[in-house]
């Protein structure tokens, strides 16, 4: 007998397909594009290790400050409503819709010399105009509401009624969040982190407007392509999907522990 | 016990009004109503859990209106269990105990708790895989494991299969002999009600409808909802004068005493007797009229009788049915005893 296929799963698998296609492709193309050889010698590029090496430790510090601030916000977005809660969400998100460069200059704005922000900074002795501090702070800008979203939906997907039995038990609002609230939602809190991290490694536009160098990846590609073509922005960027690959796998390991709610 | 003063909550476009309860100690008090009348928000408000809007929540003679939940020794056991899901059954247990001063005699104290309600061998397993009478089980040996003045249960049994119903109702009734605790449960069953429950109250959109004792909720309602949710389906408004009750339809002799300026009266389907002959003249409120349904509802059979185009509802078993061959259309006599006959005013 002939078998029947449904129209729609052939669309459906023809769409997957085509949109796998689309992203690997050049991802694909990138990595079997350089050597080995010539991705080796990149390795020992100081230059290359150096920009790394800045994008790892400014993402990561990015999404450690998102961690910290972002988590006490993502919970009252996710358990509490107040006036004006719609507009605060909307606020959050503003870092995603905004084009980068432009965020760039907006921190540029507020930072700078004729600011009295940026001013009191000065005579505080902190520069953020192409220093690793404003690197991080347009990181964790461009990073945040990733966290805070994804935060914010773990949280609300934890019963209410959890935290309701264990303060009837005798937990102060403190302790439950510690013992019920914070382990719970440990998956959604590591998720939100690789995605911030990832949202601040790739960034590229806000950052060489605040500080062209030091340099990240991002930035030393762009650098080496302009000046030098395709062949030698290639290795850099192999390396930096390799080390992202790596890092991203270790942390969806560790927050493997699935939890049902 | 438990003294709720003029209880207001409004909370996002719900209303509890002036709600006045006295639970006495160590009494199991149920909640009666239906969905979305008010029932979890008062509960939770006892509880600490949502804010008021006025009144004023008393318990052991404690003003504890302002008082954080974590600091009113107050327990809540949830329809869904809440069990905490990343810690064993034991982890659940002893949750409380490192906010309470506990001994070892606490700690037999748990694990005979435990051993009666048949969990003590589950002490090491998460609570993934536990079926909805174990994880009830649970919930409420949790509740109880810090001792507390008041458990609130909150539709507790809901959510379990028959089987597993009546074993936890069972269960609430051993453990309230068994315990100093005061039971305040939430249901919108009036069986589970009248099994467990003392004294109890019924709450309708937000406001108190009546109080009292288990059976005069039951038996004596005081108000045109109260009658309806408690399973009285035969209402009618009448002309009351002494002992007799004139309706549209019909009259019928009422027993003594009746509620003063009454001006309706009501009784059970189940309380009304269906005869295929005429019955001896010793009955009164005899009437004559022509079975117009049957409803078979598994167990029993639900009949309207159309009495002087009234419609009169009697619940009977499936074998007085065959044995008195009761069918559609079939003429029979009615009798509504005058003691099945409540009257109220509304």
């Amino acid at each position: 007998m002939k078998r029947h296929y449904d129209p729609f799963l052939i669309v459906s698998i023809i769409s997957c397909v085509s949109v796998s296609l689309f992203i690997l492709a050049p991802i694909i193309q990138l990595l079997l594009g350089p050597s080995w050889v010539i991705i080796l010698e990149s390795m020992r590029d100081p230059d290359i290790q150096k920009a790394i090496g800045l994008s790892l430790y400014t993402s990561g510090i990015a999404a450690l400050i998102a961690l910290i601030i972002g988590t006490p916000f993502a919970y009252l977005l996710a358990r509490k409503s107040f006036f004006g809660k719609r507009v605060i969400e909307g606020i959050i998100d503003l870092p995603i819709v905004i084009p980068h460069p432009v965020i760039g200059i907006a921190i540029l704005g507020i930072v700078g010399k004729q600011h009295w922000l940026g001013a009191l900074l000065h005579r505080m002795g902190v520069y953020l105009m192409g220093t690793i501090s404003g690197i991080v702070i347009v990181l964790t800008f461009v990073g945040m509401p990733f966290y805070i979203n994804t935060v914010k939906n773990g949280f609300e997907a934890i019963p209410v009624r959890l935290e309701n039995v264990s303060r009837s038990l005798g937990a102060s609002f403190r302790s439950t969040f510690f013992r019920i609230t914070l382990p719970l939602a440990f998956r959604s809190i590591i998720v939100g982190f690789i995605m911030c991290f990832a949202r601040a490694i790739s960034e590229f536009g806000a950052v060489v407007v605040v500080a062209y160098h030091p340099m990240t990846a991002p930035v030393l590609i762009y650098e080496r392509f302009t000046s030098y073509g395709l062949k030698y922005s290639q290795p850099i960027a192999v390396l930096l999907i390799l080390i992202s690959l790596l890092l991203f796998i270790a942390l969806r390991l560790i927050s493997r522990k699935d939890i049902n709610l | 016990m438990i003294q709720i003063h003029n209880l207001c909550i409004h909370f996002s476009g719900f209303s509890l009004n002036n709600v006045n309860i006295h639970i006495k100690k160590h009494e199991f008090f149920v909640l009666l109503g239906p969905t979305g009348s008010g029932k979890t928000l008062l509960v939770e408000a006892i509880a600490g859990i949502t804010p008021i809007s006025s009144g004023k929540i008393i318990i052991n003679g404690q003003d504890m209106t302002h008082v954080p939940p974590e600091k009113r020794k107050v327990g809540i056991v949830y329809q869904d269990y809440a069990l905490f899901p990343h810690l064993t059954v034991m982890e659940n247990i002893q949750y409380g105990l490192a906010y309470h001063k506990h001994g070892p005699d606490d700690l037999q104290r748990i694990r005979d708790l435990m051993s009666k309600t048949g969990i003590l061998n589950l002490s090491n397993r998460k609570i993934k895989n536990l079926s909805g009478g174990e994880k009830q089980r649970i919930a409420l040996i949790r509740a109880l494991a810090v001792n507390p003045s008041v458990v609130l249960l909150d539709e507790p049994l809901s959510s379990l299969d028959p089987g597993f119903r009546d074993d936890i109702q069972n269960l609430l009734k051993m453990l309230h002999k068994n315990t100093d605790t005061t039971f305040l449960m939430v249901t919108h069953d009036f069986a589970e009600a009248f099994f467990l429950g003392e004294r109890g109250a019924i709450l309708n959109q937000g406001t108190l409808e009546q109080c009292g004792s288990v059976n005069a909720l039951f038996t004596s309602p005081k108000t045109p909802f109260v009658a309806r949710f408690m399973g009285f389906k035969n209402m009618f408004e009448a002309q009351i004068d002494k002992n007799l009750a004139k309706t549209d339809s019909f009259e019928l002799e009422l027993n003594s005493p009746i509620t003063p300026d009454a001006n309706y009266i009501c009784f059970r389907g189940e309380d009304t007797r269906v005869f295929s002959t005429r019955p001896n003249s010793k009955h009164c409120n005899t009437f004559s009229g022509r079975i117009q349904d049957i409803i078979d509802k598994g167990s029993y059979c639900d009949l309207y009788i159309n009495v002087n185009n009234i419609l009169i509802h009697v619940s009977m078993t499936k074998s007085e049915i065959i044995n008195n061959a009761f069918c559609i259309e079939k003429d029979v006599y009615l009798v509504i005893p005058k003691q099945a006959i409540h009257t109220f005013f509304c």
